[in-house]
C-alpha cells in the first residue's frame, strides 16, 4: 500500500488500467454529500421532532412518528430504486431547472442536468437519515422530565419559549448525539449513493454533475478488480481512508460537543 | 393575625369545580386566600389540594380535557376568564413545585431566566435582580463564588431555595408552593420554611404540605381539603386545637380513615 503515497489523496485521476489512483474526488464526494443530507435533514427531522409531541394535534402523533420511524427499515437498494424511477424525474424536471434559473449565478447551481448527481445522492441520503435523526431526538426530547417544562411555564413562559429555552436546551446533548448517528449513517450508506451519484471520478463545482463517493467505489469496483492486485490494494486502503475519514469526522463532532458542553458550563 | 380580613382577599374561589376528563376532582370550592400572609393547605394525598394549587397559574392545561365551572379570581382577575394574559398571570403568580426543578444552566442564568424571558428589566440590571433575589432565598452566601457553576450541582435543599429565588426573581405578588419540602432533608427544610416566614410580608404564599407540623410552623390560616372538598378553614392555631369539624380532627389527630 506504501507504494501510492500521499497522491492516492491528493490526486483526481483514477485509472486502474493505466495503474493511476487518486482518491480525492472520492473523499470530496464522501464528505459533500453527508454533510449537505445532514444540513438538509437536520432542520427537517429536529423541527417534525418538536412539532410532533408539542404542537402537532393529539390524533396524528402517533401515526406520523411510526412511519417515520418506519422509513428507517426500508432496504437502501429500494430507496435507489425509487430515487432512479421517482425522485430523479421528478428533481430533472421541477426542482434542477428551478434551481438553475434562480440560483444559476452560483457555480453549484450550473451546468447540464443529469439525473444522477452528487445532488441526487445527497437529497436521497436526506430521505434516508431524517428518520434516524427524527426518531431519536424525539425520543430524547419526550424523556425530559415534566419539571422543565412547568418551570419555564410557571415564569410566564409561552409554549414556544418552553421548548425552546427549556426543553432543547435540557436535551442538547442527546440531539447532538441522534445528528452525529445520522452524519454516521450518511458517511457510510453504500447502495443508494452508488445508484443516484453517477459513479464519476471527478471533483466537480456544480452539484449536479455526478460524482463518486468512498463506499460507493469500492462497492462498484471491488466485485471486478480490473487492474489486478494493484487495484485490488488501492480499494483496501480506499476502505481505510474512509474508516480514517469517519473516525475523524465523529472525533471532530464530539470535540464540538465537549467544547459547548464546556464554554456553557454544562454538566 | 385577623388585620387582613378587611382587606380583599388576594385569592377567592366561589362554587369551583374541577374535571379531569369524567373525573371531578375538585366539588365546589369556595375559599378565600388572605394577601402577604401564608395559608397551608392540608389534606390526604389525593385530597385535590394540588389540584387547586394548579388552578391558581392554569398549570393544569397542561392535562388535555380537563374544565371547571364556578369561579376562580386572583387579585381581581378571573383566572379562567377568557381576557386573561395567561403569560403576565403565570409571571404574577410564581410557583414552586415538589422536586427542585432548576434548569440545567448556571446559578445566574437559572435566576435571570424569568426577567430576561419577560423583559421585566433592562439586560444590564440583571445582575442586580440576580443578587437581590438570590439573598432574599437566603441562598446568596452559599453560591456568590460560584454563580456560573451548572446550578444541577448544587444539593437539593439549595436547589429548592435556587427554584424559589428564581420565582421571586420574575416580581410575583403570589407564590404558589407545591410540597415544597417533601424531597428535603430536616435541615433543609427547615430553612426552606424560615424563608417561607421571611417573605410573607411582601407575598401572599400558598403552600400545600403532607406535613401538618409545617403547616402548623409556617401558616397563619389552613385549610383543609378531603375528597375534592374544602372542609374547613380557619387560623391555624384554630384549625390545630379546636378543629369544627370531625373530620379535620380525625385527620389532624391521625385518627383517619
Amino acid at each position: 500500500m506504501g507504494r501510492f503515497g500521499a497522491s492516492f489523496i491528493t490526486t483526481s485521476t483514477w485509472d486502474p488500467v493505466a495503474g493511476q489512483f487518486g482518491a480525492w474526488p472520492a473523499i470530496v464526494g464522501t464528505l459533500l454529500t453527508s454533510l449537505l443530507a445532514l444540513s438538509m435533514a437536520v432542520p427537517l427531522s429536529l423541527g417534525v421532532a418538536i412539532y410532533l409531541p408539542e404542537f402537532a394535534p393529539g390524533p396524528i402523533r402517533r401515526p406520523v412518528a411510526t412511519v417515520i420511524e418506519l422509513l428507517a427499515a426500508i432496504p437502501s437498494v429500494v430507496y435507489g430504486l425509487w430515487g432512479i424511477f421517482v425522485l430523479i424525474p421528478f428533481l430533472t424536471t421541477w426542482v434542477y431547472p428551478f434551481l438553475e434559473a434562480r440560483l444559476g449565478f452560483l457555480p453549484f447551481f450550473t451546468g447540464p442536468v443529469y439525473g444522477p448527481s452528487v445532488l441526487s445522492a445527497s437529497i436521497i441520503l436526506t430521505v434516508m437519515i431524517v428518520p434516524f435523526i427524527m426518531s431519536v431526538s424525539r425520543e430524547v426530547l419526550l424523556a425530559v422530565p415534566s419539571g422543565q417544562r412547568e418551570a419555564a411555564l410557571a415564569l410566564g413562559a409561552t409554549r414556544w419559549e418552553a421548548v425552546s429555552t427549556a426543553i432543547v436546551p435540557y436535551a442538547k446533548s442527546g440531539i447532538i448525539g441522534a445528528v452525529i448517528l445520522g452524519l454516521g449513517r450518511a458517511l457510510g450508506e453504500t447502495m443508494a449513493v452508488t445508484m443516484l451519484i453517477g459513479n464519476r471520478h471527478e471533483v466537480a463545482a456544480s452539484l449536479f454533475a455526478p460524482g463518486y463517493t468512498m463506499a460507493a467505489v469500492i462497492a462498484n469496483e471491488f466485485a471486478d478488480a480490473a487492474g489486478g492486485p494493484i487495484h485490488e490494494s488501492a480499494l483496501i486502503l480506499m476502505a481505510l481512508l474512509l474508516f480514517g475519514v469517519t473516525v475523524l469526522v465523529n472525533a471532530i463532532a464530539r470535540l464540538m460537543i465537549w467544547r459547548v458542553s464546556l464554554g456553557r458550563g454544562n454538566t | 393575625m385577623t388585620d387582613h380580613a378587611s382587606a380583599p382577599p388576594a385569592i377567592e374561589a366561589r362554587d369551583f369545580s374541577f374535571w379531569y376528563g369524567e373525573r371531578k376532582t375538585l366539588h365546589e370550592v369556595s375559599i378565600q386566600i388572605a394577601p402577604k400572609a401564608v395559608t397551608a393547605i392540608i389534606g390526604p394525598s389525593g385530597c385535590g389540594k394540588s389540584t387547586f394549587l394548579r388552578c391558581v397559574n392554569r398549570m393544569n392545561d397542561l392535562v388535555v380535557d380537563t374544565r371547571t365551572e364556578g369561579e376562580l379570581v386572583v387579585e381581581g382577575r378571573a383566572v379562567y376568564g377568557s381576557g386573561l394574559d395567561l403569560v403576565a398571570h403565570r409571571q404574577r403568580v410564581g410557583m414552586v413545585f415538589q422536586r427542585p426543578n432548576p434548569f440545567p444552566k448556571s446559578i445566574y442564568d437559572n435566576v435571570a431566566y424569568g426577567p430576561a424571558l419577560n423583559a421585566l428589566v433592562p439586560r444590564r440590571a440583571l445582575p442586580e435582580v440576580v443578587e437581590r433575589c438570590l439573598r432574599r432565598a437566603a441562598l446568596w452566601d452559599e453560591v456568590k463564588d460560584r454563580l456560573q457553576a451548572p446550578a444541577t450541582g448544587l444539593s437539593g435543599g439549595q436547589q429548592q431555595r435556587l427554584c424559589i429565588a428564581r420565582a421571586l426573581a420574575n416580581e410575583p405578588s403570589v407564590l404558589l408552593m407545591d410540597e415544597p419540602c417533601s424531597a428535603l432533608d430536616p435541615i433543609a427544610t427547615l430553612k426552606v420554611e424560615e424563608l417561607i416566614f421571611e417573605l410573607k410580608q411582601d407575598y401572599t404564599i400558598v403552600i400545600v404540605t403532607h406535613n401538618m407540623q409545617q403547616a402548623a410552623r409556617v401558616a397563619s390560616r389552613t385549610g383543609f381539603f378531603e375528597a375534592g372538598r374544602l372542609v374547613e378553614m380557619g387560623e391555624t392555631q384554630q384549625i390545630f386545637t379546636a378543629p369544627r369539624n370531625e373530620r379535620t380532627e380525625a385527620y389532624i389527630t391521625g385518627r383517619f380513615g
